[in-house]
């Protein structure tokens, strides 16, 4: 089910605002790909353009392509809503349902698809919740609401949601930037696991942690204010960190700016 | 930073355990740093501080917190204490005219007031029509102001959200006079048909019999809620409109990134983190029609014949009975009998206001 990604000349645009300058990289599926670089240079940007998220931006566009297994996901024929069903997203805060259990939020997506049958769901939910390293903390209390874990474990449980309906690939937009650092290892431990099943891009302000988790790392800057981002350079993550072939990638990342 | 970078380099390169790896970076140390806080001596001497210094932890009065402290505690309490005096006026206006009263208050609803010396007047036909007319018109604006709301929030295009809510502002802006003068002359005539066909079909149900005035005035409790929810929509609609307006963005998001339509979206995350608001939207509409009193002056047809308990009663209010009564006002015993009849109007918003505050309470803690 892990599907592979390959992103052709993406420009993304918010209004008449140039926001990423033609972006071309691949992301092959069962590994961690990691966007780093500064603010606003487009990285988020461009994960959210992967399952037609940027879009909800009233005045966001894209054009080019993004290819999931060959096929382009802003065809005309294709439809957002099952693109995101394919494409699952994990965000910056933890965002479970506040007013949903914490069962509810692990099956939210499933009832959205229309399943309905007790047992099945059940069933998802402790199998979801065992892959988002959530299971033993939680499963005394199902029907006690989301809100009421700590910030670590809403994350994870955000992950149980997003995995719950079984996507080809897994978003991952600054997870754990909210978190501290025990629930963060907790975090990079669980997406170590997942890439046996999932394709996953994860979007990152914490080097430590591409360095950690990807096995391929995308770095991307812009000129200036004003200008749009752009994808400087892609490669293996132990080749950017070790012997990058850009300056400005080696500037970013021993830190002599950003 | 650099030095972590480097250090990230050579253990990226290795393949020891996550949590060896973790624990040379630069964020551990300050970590254990800050987790061992409670136990330097700092924690213990700030606790003791409050807890024994009673002179030492009494802050400095500046003259301008006293000023304002004064003002905000003054203008709270000048609030409770004019609402108590209202209460207070009310009663005592009323217990004489209450005294005299040659007929149950509560349990009839004869209204004889010309003869200051045989007193007769009861409430329960005025609160009949003035609860079947809120209510009808709270059926009948929550769901369109739901509809209105979220329409404006999540589905109207940007352009056309702004100038549309603000002609739904302007509704309210709409004087009850004129309200009343539409309703008795435009929409009452209009809607004879409907209520004459609604008679015909539905007429086995209670509320759709034959009322005590004729369906053909159009002075009744029909019409009148249907004015009285076009009246309370603006109400209802804005306050929504801003709760609505006010569901995280991380939460839409959430359920959009989950492959929910609009319409699912809306239903897992803005109805219920909006809810709460909806219900006292609704309350505070509620409150305004039991308490209208222009409009409905106008439009029901006064008739002393006892209600059917249908929508196409007659009669009147609490409050457009009390206008009505205006001209009584000379004589203290007759209007005690309004005022008894204000007391119980000013009693049943209060009832309708706390009942919508317990709702939204019990709402939150179960959410």
């Amino acid at each position: 089910m892990a599907k592979r990604i390959d992103i052709k000349d993406v420009n993304i645009y918010y209004g008449k605002f140039h926001a990423v300058d033609s972006v071309t990289l691949s992301v092959p599926p069962r590994s961690v790909t990691a966007f780093i670089g500064p603010s606003g240079c487009g990285k988020s940007t461009v994960l959210r353009s992967l399952n037609r998220m940027h879009e909800v931006t009233p005045g966001a566009r894209v054009e080019g392509q993004v290819l999931l297994d060959g096929e382009d996901i802003y065809a005309a024929n294709v439809d957002p809503v099952e693109v995101r069903r394919t494409i699952g997203m994990v965000f910056q805060r933890p965002n479970p349902f506040p007013t949903m259990s914490i069962r509810d939020n692990v099956v939210a997506g499933l009832r959205l698809a229309g399943v309905k049958n007790r047992k099945r769901l059940d069933e998802v939910c402790e199998r979801s919740l065992r892959g988002a390293n959530l299971w033993e903390e939680v499963k005394d209390r199902l029907d006690k609401p989301g809100g009421g874990l700590s910030g670590g474990q809403q994350q994870r449980l955000c992950i149980a949601r997003a995995i719950a309906v079984q996507p080809d690939v897994l978003l991952m937009d600054e997870p754990c930037s909210a978190l501290d650092p025990i629930s963060t290892l907790a975090i990079e431990d669980l997406i170590t696991e997942l890439k046996q099943d999932y394709t996953i891009v994860i979007v990152t302000h914490n080097m430590q942690q591409a360095a950690r988790v990807s096995d391929q790392t995308a770095f991307f800057n812009l000129a200036g204010v004003g200008q749009p981002g752009r994808l400087v350079e892609v490669d293996d993550t132990e080749k950017i960190f070790s012997n990058p072939s850009q300056k400005a990638t080696e500037d970013y990342i021993s830190g002599r700016f950003g | 930073m650099s030095d972590s970078t480097l250090a990230d380099r050579s253990a990226s390169a290795q393949e020891t355990p996550r949590r060896a790896r973790v624990s040379h970076g630069t964020l551990e140390p300050s970590r254990g740093g800050a987790a061992s806080s409670p136990d330097t001596p700092e924690g213990p001497i700030s606790t003791a501080n409050t807890a024994q210094g009673e002179p030492a932890s009494t802050p400095v009065r500046r003259p301008g917190d006293r000023v304002f402290r004064g003002a905000a505690v003054g203008s709270g309490a000048f609030i409770v204490v004019l609402i108590a005096a209202i209460g207070l006026f009310l009663l005592l206006q009323a217990v004489p005219a209450l005294r005299a009263n040659q007929v149950g208050f509560l349990t009839s609803g004869v209204w004889n007031t010309t003869d200051p010396n045989g007193l007769q007047f009861g409430i329960l036909y005025l609160l009949w029509v003035t609860v079947a007319t809120s209510v009808l018109a709270l059926a009948l604006a929550m769901p369109v102001s739901l509809g209105i709301a979220l329409f404006l929030t999540h589905y109207a295009p940007r352009r056309l959200a702004r100038p549309f809510a603000y002609v739904v502002d302007l509704l309210a802006a709409v004087p009850s006079i004129i309200f009343g003068l539409w309703g008795i002359k435009v929409l009452g005539p209009t809607l004879v048909p409907v209520a004459e066909w609604l008679s015909r079909n539905l007429g086995f149900v209670p509320l759709f019999a034959p009322g005590n005035v004729s369906i053909g005035g159009a002075g009744n409790v029909f019409t009148a809620g249907v004015v009285l929810a076009v009246m309370i929509l603006p109400v209802i609609t804005a306050v929504s409109r801003e709760v609505f307006e006010r569901t995280p963005k991380e939460h839409i998001e959430g359920a959009l990134a989950l492959g929910a339509t609009k319409w699912e979206m809306v239903r897992t995350t803005v109805i219920p983190f909006g809810k709460a608001g909806y219900v006292s939207a609704s309350m505070l509409g509620l409150g305004r029609a039991l308490g209208e009193t222009v409009a409905l002056y106008l439009i029901l047809s006064g008739t002393n014949a006892a209600p059917k308990l249908s929508f196409f009663d007659g009669g009147a209010t609490i409050a457009s009975k009390i206008a009505l009564g205006s001209g009584e006002f000379n004589n203290e015993l007759t209007a005690g009998a309004y005022i008894a009849a204000g007391l119980v109007l000013f009693a049943l918003t209060f009832a309708v206001n706390a009942l919508a505050r317990t709702i939204v309470a019990g709402r939150k803690g179960s959410a």
